[in-house]
C-alpha cells in the first residue's frame, strides 16, 4: 500500500461571525426561491438545504478559492458557501440569460469554476468519480489544490461511491468525501436503507479514514474537514466524513412529508437548527448581539430582495441560445 | 509507404499524442504492462511510466468519470473501455455527465476526454463482447462518434479526437486490429466530420461504416467484374455526420445500399436512409434505397450463426443484384 503518514498542521478555524451571515444568506436565499416557487414565479425543481447550512458552511465554506468543490442536486449551500454569485444563482433560478448557466442549468447544475465550483448534479451518486478525476488532474499537474465532493447518505448506496473511494484511495488523491446524512433519500430512511451504524464506517473497506461528526456543529465541522482538506493537500490522500444532519423541508416541492413523524422534524428545527445553535454560543459567549444578528438578517433580506427584483427585469435566452454550447469549438 | 496495422496505427497515435502533450493521459483495465484488452497501449507504460498510463480497478463508471472530472480541470484523458459492450456499466458518467456538462454550464467547462473502445463480432466472443452499439452514441447530443475502417483513418482521427475539446467516442474494430495499411509514420490528423470516398463508381453507392467498409470494398471489386461499378462511401464520423460526400455520391449514382455490422433495427442506417429520404436526390433514385445491418438477435457464440448474424460480401453482392434490377421509372 503506497499510504503516506502525513503531519497535519492544524485545522484553519473558522471565523464564526463571518459563517453565521453565510448561514443567514443560505437560508434567506432558499426561503426566497420557496416564495417565489409559491407565488408561481418559479419554473422546474429545487431542493432545499434549509437545516443543513453548517455542513455547507463549514465545509465549501473553509476551502481556498482555488480549491474546487463538486455538489449534488441539494446544492444551494454548498454553491453559495463556494463564493458562487448571489445575483446570478437567483436569474439561474428564474431562468434568465445571466443566469450562472445562462438558464441552461437551472437549480440543479448550477456551476460557477471560476470560484471552484465544478457543478452540482442531477444524478445521485454521479460525484464522487467526477471529484476523483479533479483530484487526479491536480495531482498530475502538482497543484495544490484539493476537492471537496459533497453527497447524500443515499448516494453511498450507488456503486460509483464505492468504485470512487477505491480508486482514491488506491492513487492517493486529494479528494474529501462529505457524506451530508440527513437521515433519508427521498422518503427511504437511511436506517432501513443500510444495516450499518455508521456512513464513515464504509471508508475502513477502502482504506481509508472515515469520521463521523455532528453536521449542525459548525465548529466541528469546518474542524474536521479543513484537517482532512490538510491532509489531502499534503499528500496524505482521501478521507470520507459522515456529517449527521438534517433536512427540515421535503426532498423536493412534490414531497408531502408523509414518512417522518411532526415530532421528529421538530426536535431537529427547535433543538439542533445549525443557526440557532450558532448564535446562541455566539451571544453566550459576547462575540454578538442578538440585536446585531438580527439586524444583519433583516440586511440580508433585504439585500436579496433588491436582487430578485433587479434580477426580475434581466433579459432571458432567446431562441437561438437553444442549441449553442452543444459542441466546444475549436481545437486545443 | 509502410504498411502497418491498425493496431500499431492506433499505438503510435497514442505514443505520438503522449509525447507532444503533457496533459494526454491514458487510463484503463490492464493497459500497463498487458497492453490492453487488445494491445493497443503495448509498451506505453514502460515509456511513459505509471502516471500517465494508468492501470484502473475493473471499474467502469469510476473510469469514465475520473476522466469526465479530469478533463473539465485540464488534462486530456483518453480511457480504455476493454470492450465497448462495457458502456453500459459506465453509461451515466458518458451520456448524463461528458455529453451534457458543456450544455449545462453554457460553454463555461470542456470535457475533452476520448474514450476508446473494442467493438464488434467476429471473434466468437458472444453477446456480451461482440456488440456494434455506436448508434446508441451517435443519439447523444455533446457526444462525437468516430468509427474508423483502416489504419491510416485509425492513427489520423485519434489524434483528432484527442486534440478535440469534446467527449469523443472512439469505436475500434476487432477484427479491423490485425489489418494492415499504409500509414506515414508523423502524426498526422484527419478532420472529425469529414466522410471519405474509399472507391469511386458511377453505377452504385454503398454507404458503409466500420467493418462493413472492407466487405463493400470487396463486393465492389466483384461487381466490376460484372460491370457493375460501386462507389463506396465511409463516412468515418458518425457524429457529425458529412451528409454532403454521403449525398453527392448518391446524386451520381442513385442507386444506394447502406450497410452497417450493428443491428439495422432502429440502427444508424435508418439515420443515413432517411437523409437521403428527406433530400431532394430521394426523387431521382433509380431503385429503393436498400439497408442491410445486423440480424435482431444477441450476438451467438457458434461460428456459422454468428457469421449469418451480421452483412456478408454476399449478402452485399445480393443487395447490388436486387438494386441494379430496379426498373427506371
Ligand atoms: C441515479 C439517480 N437515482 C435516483 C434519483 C432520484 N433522486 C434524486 S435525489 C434522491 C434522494 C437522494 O438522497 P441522498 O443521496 O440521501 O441526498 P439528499 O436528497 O438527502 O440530500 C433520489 C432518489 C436520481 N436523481 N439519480
Amino acid at each position: 500500500m503506497n499510504k503516506k503518514m502525513v503531519n497535519v498542521q492544524q485545522a484553519k478555524v473558522i471565523d464564526k461571525r463571518q459563517a453565521l451571515r453565510k448561514m443567514w444568506e443560505i437560508r434567506i436565499f432558499e426561503e426566497m426561491i420557496q416564495e417565489l416557487f409559491d407565488a408561481g414565479e418559479l419554473y422546474g425543481t429545487m431542493h432545499l438545504c434549509i437545516g443543513q447550512e453548517a455542513t455547507a458552511v463549514g465545509g465549501a465554506g473553509i476551502l481556498k478559492k482555488s480549491d474546487w468543490i463538486v455538489s449534488t442536486h441539494r446544492n444551494h449551500g454548498h454553491c453559495i458557501a463556494k463564493g458562487t454569485d448571489i445575483r446570478s444563482m437567483f436569474a439561474e433560478m428564474l431562468g434568465k440569460k445571466t443566469g450562472t448557466n445562462e438558464g441552461k442549468g437551472g437549480s440543479m447544475h448550477i456551476a460557477d469554476l471560476n470560484v471552484g465550483n465544478l457543478g452540482s448534479n442531477g444524478i445521485v451518486g454521479a460525484g464522487f468519480p467526477i471529484a476523483a478525476g479533479a483530484a487526479l488532474s491536480a495531482q498530475m499537474q502538482g497543484t495544490d489544490q484539493v476537492v471537496l465532493c459533497y453527497a447524500g447518505d443515499g448516494a453511498t448506496n450507488e456503486g460509483s461511491f464505492h468504485e470512487a473511494l477505491n480508486l482514491a484511495s488506491i492513487w492517493q488523491l486529494p479528494v474529501v468525501y462529505f457524506i451530508e446524512n440527513n437521515q433519508y433519500g427521498m422518503s427511504s430512511s437511511i436506517e432501513q436503507m443500510v444495516n450499518i451504524d455508521k456512513l464513515s464506517d464504509r471508508a475502513k473497506s477502502y482504506g481509508i479514514e472515515g469520521i463521523t461528526i455532528d453536521g449542525n456543529d459548525l465548529v466541528a465541522v469546518s474542524k474536521t474537514v479543513s484537517q482532512a482538506v490538510e491532509k489531502a493537500r499534503n499528500g496524505g490522500g482521501p478521507t470520507l466524513i459522515e456529517a449527521l444532519t438534517y433536512r427540515h423541508k421535503g426532498h423536493s416541492k412534490s414531497d408531502k412529508l408523509m414518512y417522518r413523524s411532526e415530532e421528529e422534524c421538530r426536535q431537529w428545527q427547535e433543538n439542533n437548527d445549525p443557526i440557532i445553535r450558532l448564535e446562541s454560543e455566539l451571544i453566550k459567549n459576547g462575540v454578538q448581539q442578538e440585536a446585531d444578528i438580527r439586524q444583519m438578517e433583516f440586511t440580508i433580506r433585504k439585500e436579496f430582495a433588491d436582487l430578485v427584483a433587479s434580477v426580475k427585469s434581466d433579459s432571458e435566452p432567446e431562441i437561438e441560445d437553444l442549441l449553442t454550447h452543444v459542441y466546444a469549438e475549436g481545437e486545443a | 509507404m509502410r504498411m502497418i496495422t491498425y493496431l500499431q496505427a492506433i499505438n503510435e497515435a497514442l505514443d505520438e499524442a503522449l509525447a507532444q502533450d503533457e496533459r494526454v493521459f491514458l487510463l484503463g483495465e490492464d493497459i500497463g504492462v498487458y497492453g490492453g484488452g487488445f494491445g493497443a497501449t503495448h509498451g506505453l507504460q514502460e515509456k511513459y511510466g505509471r502516471q500517465r498510463v494508468r492501470d484502473t480497478p475493473i471499474s467502469e463508471s469510476a473510469i469514465a468519470g475520473v476522466s469526465v472530472g479530469a478533463a473539465m480541470t485540464g488534462m486530456r484523458p483518453v480511457m480504455e473501455l476493454q470492450f465497448s459492450d462495457f458502456i453500459t456499466v459506465a453509461m451515466d458518467q458518458l451520456v448524463n455527465q461528458a455529453a451534457k456538462i458543456h450544455y449545462m454550464y453554457s460553454g463555461k467547462a470542456k470535457v475533452p476526454l476520448v474514450m476508446r473502445t473494442a467493438a464488434g463480432s467476429g471473434t466468437g466472443a458472444a453477446a456480451q463482447h461482440s456488440q456494434s452499439l455506436e448508434n446508441w452514441m451517435a443519439h447523444i447530443p455533446g457526444l462525437k462518434v468516430i468509427q474508423p475502417s483502416n489504419a491510416y483513418d485509425a492513427k489520423g482521427l485519434l489524434h483528432a479526437a484527442i486534440k478535440d475539446d469534446n467527449p469523443v467516442m472512439f469505436y475500434e474494430h476487432k477484427l479491423l486490429y490485425k489489418t494492415l495499411g499504409e500509414v506515414p509514420d508523423k502524426p498526422y490528423t484527419i478532420p472529425i466530420g469529414l466522410a471519405d470516398v474509399k472507391r469511386t463508381g458511377k453505377n452504385l453507392t454503398i454507404v458503409a461504416t466500420g467493418s462493413m467498409v472492407n466487405k463493400a470494398l470487396e463486393a465492389a471489386e466483384i461487381a466490376q467484374e460484372k460491370g457493375i461499378s460501386v462507389e463506396v462511401v465511409d463516412p468515418r464520423t458518425l457524429v457529425p455526420l458529412d451528409t454532403k460526400t454521403i449525398l453527392t455520391s448518391i446524386e451520381k449514382t442513385k442507386r444506394v445500399i447502406v450497410v452497417t455490422e450493428a443491428v439495422k433495427n432502429s440502427g444508424f442506417s435508418a439515420e443515413i436512409t432517411s437523409i437521403i429520404a428527406e433530400s431532394k436526390i430521394s426523387m431521382k433514385l433509380k431503385a429503393p434505397i436498400v439497408r442491410l445491418g445486423g440480424a435482431f438477435v444477441p450476438m451467438p457464440a457458434q461460428k456459422m450463426l454468428e457469421a449469418h448474424a451480421t452483412p456478408q460480401v454476399e449478402s452485399l453482392l445480393d443487395a447490388v443484384t436486387q438494386v441494379m434490377a430496379e426498373i427506371e421509372v
